[in-house]
């Protein structure tokens, strides 16, 4: 599907609307919490980034902390953008009585968090280590 | 309204707005803190970054404070949603600037 379709798809209700039958409100709304949930998690990645930048004392590798705090904000916004993608795709499979859409990107997200976070460790103990 | 809903769901929901909410302010509050270097480029950014704040809160607000169900269109979500993106492209400037 080209991109801006799906974004057209985003904003407009009666489209989404006018697709298989209206489900028990309470799905639409379990839908969307879902979607607050993650953009939350968005949310705390871009709040890490920020914090990251104005908080950390400078690590021993030139420029990492400026790094990490560029790599959270990119991955926050990307984690919004596909909060509401995955939002759409799953209000219409409800609609349509099809299967919810499965993705793979909770896992690489949380792959990329972990990874993020044993490098912080590897950083703190040079730092610690090499004095 | 047929049956009462044991869920709360409505509730529940407002509720995940208002978290939502905070937490837009909490990173708004925090990129206009990096922004506070003094030199213009970044305090125009931080300007941006505000008026995106108002702009979220301004959609979600009737879902935030809402009574029904289900109240207007599901409009609010992408628009929150994109506005939350441009916070953090807006914050990638702001993070560079405070560098130097």
């Amino acid at each position: 599907m080209p991109v801006w379709q799906a974004i057209r798809r985003w904003f407009d209700p009666s489209e989404l609307r006018s697709v298989g039958t209206t489900p028990d409100y309470r799905f639409s709304l379990a839908n969307e919490r879902t979607f607050l949930a993650w953009l939350r998690t968005g949310l705390a990645l871009i709040a890490g980034g920020l914090a990251a930048a104005q908080f950390l004392p400078p690590l021993p590798l030139r420029h990492l902390r400026e790094a990490i705090a560029v790599a959270l904000l990119l991955l926050g916004g990307t984690v919004a953008v596909r909060a509401v993608d995955h939002w759409a795709r799953t209000e219409r499979a409800i609609r349509l009585g099809e299967e919810l859409p499965v993705s793979r990107f909770p896992a690489v997200l949380a792959l990329l968090v972990g990874l993020g976070a044993l490098l912080l460790v590897a950083a703190v103990l040079v730092k610690g280590l090499g004095g | 309204m047929t049956t009462r809903d044991p869920g709360l769901q409505p509730e529940r929901t407002r509720l995940a707005w208002r978290r939502t909410a905070l937490a837009l302010t909490v990173v708004t509050v925090l990129a206009v803190r990096l922004a506070l270097t003094g030199d213009v480029a970044s305090a125009l950014l931080a300007a941006a970054v505000v008026l995106l704040w108002a702009g979220a809160l301004a959609a979600c607000w009737d879902r935030a404070t809402g009574s029904g169900p289900t109240p207007v269109g599901p409009r609010a979500l992408p628009l929150v949603a994109l506005a939350t993106a441009g916070l953090a492209l807006l914050s990638v400037p702001l993070v560079l600037r405070a560098m130097w």
